[in-house]
């Protein structure tokens, strides 16, 4: 009934590789797309934007990273954290000692320094497969935030190693008032800072994220991602069928990274607005491999899917408990509720669903485009 | 018809009601967000401060109705002491209340980090008591920022100071080994600066050893600490569950408990008493004792856990954690008081209001005793040169049951920290742009002269 796809016809190979071949899913992606630009800064409240929105949007830009890599390629990592920070530092370094450049474009070259790095510590997938690949990658984790600990360059000699974002704009110091593209700067707008306005960091996140998730769509559609899936699914039979394994399994550990690196980048950017080690440490590395797990393994939908569960649930689940149990039950009792509540949650949608959100999703859309005539 | 006019006269007459209530409702409150922790590692140090300051509030609505009229009210949040749960419920609770979050206590290093530049953005002022930045001392550049009572560095001279004692003098701290085992985090690194800057004063050799949070996996650390390194004393600058695991594992490879010396977050019954026998010995500073002895926390037992008020288990009352919650709380209403006077009584305040209160708070001994918590608490004098407003510690040892107070107040060294809080402020300052204030726009708060 929703879904009547009666008389919608593709007469062209664009059409019928389009992204939703559907005209409703159509409809449903823009409707969202102009609901995320527009609501959010509509209603100026900073709690949406800020640590809800953002830090999904941040989070779920990370777990897509990892979802390439584990989902698509097949390679498990445990080194996300060291990626992010790689793209955070990086991206600090940028800013604070070339403050020429665009913001956007230190983001970027944070995202590109993690990706150099994921493909250093990806050379040891062309010998080790599975766990042992995930205790190689734990290696990363390991030295990158120690590095980042120990090096006080990296941090500008902060005493207790905290990076904090230094205020720059969408266009770079140049085009500010008085420099040699001054006359662009009434549409230079701050990005990061305590004086940035939280709808700026907001839109210029999503819009980030809009076209990265974009290009991931596009690039596992492409003969890239089927030469990640060939290699997941049975290397040998991949490299019989002329995928070289290096240049295929090191592409993915070099787009996971970039990926992983510029959230890192905006994490500290647009998000929280400083951050040392701690934020980037094993705790959060797992944090996002659990995202993509429930989420749902190679699925840029689930990516985000899995980061809304597992930053958002405790939140909302928080809120409820403050505030229905306020009076009766004791704080103690309201704060461990949470965890009960949530660790059930996980153990709930493995069971009823052990292939993530994302499958979930699948499911309900073919029954829906059934809907009411199942055969 | 009837219908749809008795709807229409029953919307208009309840969007005419509505901010009257509201306004009723709010009157004369003054709101203050926790962002508690009572899970986690760590939740034996947030549930006990945390107790300890809700409780003042309580007695102090139940025993005066608020402070000038207006009625303390707090809402919980909780963090976990996870920094990005902490920004959230900071952003959660900021604009709750009448005029919004009164003033932070993060009880956190890692979250004070993260809220620095927000909250001066916000005009929401931080206390950070006893821990956060060390150079927010320095309030010309970090106006909203008060690392109130002592900071890191003034409680690492004196217990530098301490150890000096113990050898009997400064000139014999010469050659002397100390390790400095910390918890590796934006709080276990701030003493790092001050720490080699000392040792370079006194000739010391001093050697930096980090826990990977939450700590408890030090078994290779102390192996190579203790055997190879062979320090003559430890500095435990630990927090949560590192702190018994150290204890334990000093006693394993044979280093005496009474050569260690703690950081005033490693130095709770709850930091020991898992360590059993391991922790007798053990001496830690602090800036307060421990104990119930005193009239006020007498008071909150009788008025607040006798009406079945109490916001922790009354076992846990008069416990170091507890007890520095509540002269957090202390010196919070004491702020609101001095804000209350220069800006009336009977409304609630803002931010900016109580920022100032806060600059120009002076709890004077004579203010300590009529408040009943003499000898919990030493004066704060805080003025816009100085946010520190303390700078005294004591030492307490441990002797199985409970913490003795073993020392007088040490004074701190500000002879190295305030140097050193100057530079890094101004630093600070040149990395953002800060100007630093002046004497014209600190609104009467002393600018230049040390207090």
């Amino acid at each position: 009934m929703l879904y009547r796809e009666a008389g919608q016809f593709k007469t062209s190979y664009a059409a019928d590789q389009a992204i939703f071949p559907i005209l409703q899913d159509r409809w449903v992606f823009w409707g969202f797309m102009i609901i995320a630009f527009v609501v959010p800064p509509l209603t100026g409240s900073q709690y949406l934007m800020g640590p809800i929105l953002t830090q999904l949007l941040v989070f779920g830009l990370a777990a897509l990273g990892l979802n390439l890599l584990t989902g698509y390629a097949g390679q498990i990592s445990l080194g996300t954290g060291g990626f992010m920070a790689v793209g955070a530092y990086a991206c600090y370094n940028f800013a604070l000692r070339v403050p020429e450049l665009p913001l956007v474009v230190d983001i970027m070259l944070g995202g590109v320094c993690a990706a150099l790095v994921g493909v250093v510590f990806g050379l040891p997938s062309l010998r080790i497969k599975g766990f042992y690949l995930a205790v190689a990658t734990l290696a990363a984790q390991f030295f990158l935030t120690w590095i980042f600990d120990h090096v006080g360059w990296f941090t500008n000699y902060d005493p207790a190693g905290v990076a904090s974002a230094p205020s720059r704009t969408l266009l770079g110091s140049w085009a500010e008032d008085g420099g040699p593209l001054g006359f662009l700067a009434p549409i230079n707008v701050l990005i990061s800072g305590p004086r940035a306005t939280p709808e700026t960091k907001y839109l210029v996140t999503l819009a980030i994220i809009v076209l990265l998730a974009l290009l991931a769509k596009n690039i596992v559609r492409s003969s890239t991602g089927r030469a990640w899936m060939a290699i997941r699914d049975m290397d040998i039979a991949a490299e019989i069928i002329g995928i070289s394994p290096l240049r295929t399994k090191l592409l993915a550990f070099a787009v996971s990274s970039f990926y992983c690196g510029v959230a890192g980048a905006l994490y500290v950017f647009t998000y929280v607005g400083n951050a040392d080690t701690e934020a980037f440490d094993l705790v959060r590395s797992f944090q996002i491999l659990f995202m993509v797990i429930i989420g749902g393994l190679g699925s840029i939908l689930g990516a985000f899917l899995g980061a809304a569960f597992i930053v958002l649930l405790p939140v909302v689940l928080n809120i409820t408990a403050a505030t229905l149990g306020e009076g009766t039950l004791s704080s103690d009792t309201l704060s461990n509720l949470e965890l009960i509540i949530f660790g059930g949650a996980i153990i709930f949608f493995l069971i009823v669903e052990p292939h993530g959100f994302a499958r979930l999703w699948q499911i309900g859309k073919e029954k829906l485009r059934l809907w009411p005539f199942p055969h | 018809m009837r219908v749809k006019k008795l709807f229409l006269s029953l919307v208009a007459s309840a969007c005419v009601l509505s901010p009257i209530t509201v306004t009723h409702a709010a009157e004369a409150e003054q709101f203050f967000p926790m962002l508690v922790y009572r899970t986690g590692p760590y939740a034996a140090g947030g549930s006990g401060f945390f107790g300890g300051i809700e409780d003042y509030y309580t007695l102090l609505n139940l025993r005066d109705g608020g402070i000038g009229g207006v009625k303390l009210t707090y809402e919980e949040c909780e963090t976990a002491y996870n920094s990005d749960r902490g920004v959230e419920c900071y952003e959660r609770l900021k604009s709750k209340g009448p005029t919004g979050a009164t003033v932070v206590q993060p009880l956190s290093t890692g979250i004070t980090y993260r809220l620095i530049e927000r909250a001066t953005a916000d005009k929401i002022p931080v206390m950070s008591m006893g821990y956060g930045r060390t150079d927010a001392s320095d309030g010309r550049v970090f106006p909203w920022i008060f690392p109130i009572v002592t900071n890191y560095w003034s409680q690492n001279t004196a217990k530098i100071k301490y150890i000096g004692m113990k050898e009997g003098g400064m000139d014999k701290l010469k050659g002397k080994k100390i390790a400095n085992l910390y918890h590796e985090s934006s709080y276990g690194k701030e003493t790092i600066p001050v720490l080699d800057t000392q040792a370079k004063k006194y000739g010391f050799e001093v050697k930096h050893y980090p826990v990977p949070h939450p700590g408890l996996d030090q078994k290779a650390t102390w192996l190579q600490m203790a055997r190879q390194y062979k320090p003559d004393w430890v500095i435990l600058r630990g927090w949560g569950v590192m702190n018994p695991t150290a204890l334990k594992e000093a006693q394993r490879v044979g280093f005496p408990a009474k050569k260690i010396i703690g950081v005033w977050w490693s130095g709770a019954e709850e930091d020991v008493i898992p360590a059993g026998k391991a922790a007798v010995g053990y001496v830690a500073a602090g800036f307060h004792p421990s104990g119930a002895d005193f009239p006020v926390i007498q008071e909150i037992l009788d008025k607040v856990h006798g009406a079945g008020k109490g916001n922790i288990s009354p076992q846990r009352v008069g416990t170091i954690y507890y007890n520095r919650g509540l002269i957090a709380g202390i010196i919070t209403a004491e702020a609101m008081r001095t804000a209350q006077k220069k800006f009336g009584t009977g409304k609630s305040i803002t931010g900016e209001q109580m920022r100032w209160g806060m600059e120009n708070l002076n709890i004077t001994q004579a203010r300590i005793n009529e408040l009943g918590a003499e000898g919990l608490m030493s004066p704060v004098k805080v003025s816009c040169f100085d946010h520190e407003g303390g700078g005294a510690v004591k030492f307490q040892e441990w002797d199985g049951k409970k913490w003795n107070v073993i020392t007088d107040w040490i004074p701190t060294d500000q002879g190295i920290v305030r140097p050193m809080i100057e530079t890094s402020a101004a630093k600070y300052a040149e990395e953002k742009g800060i100007k630093k204030r002046s004497e014209k726009d600190s609104h009467g708060s002393d600018c230049t002269v040390t207090s």
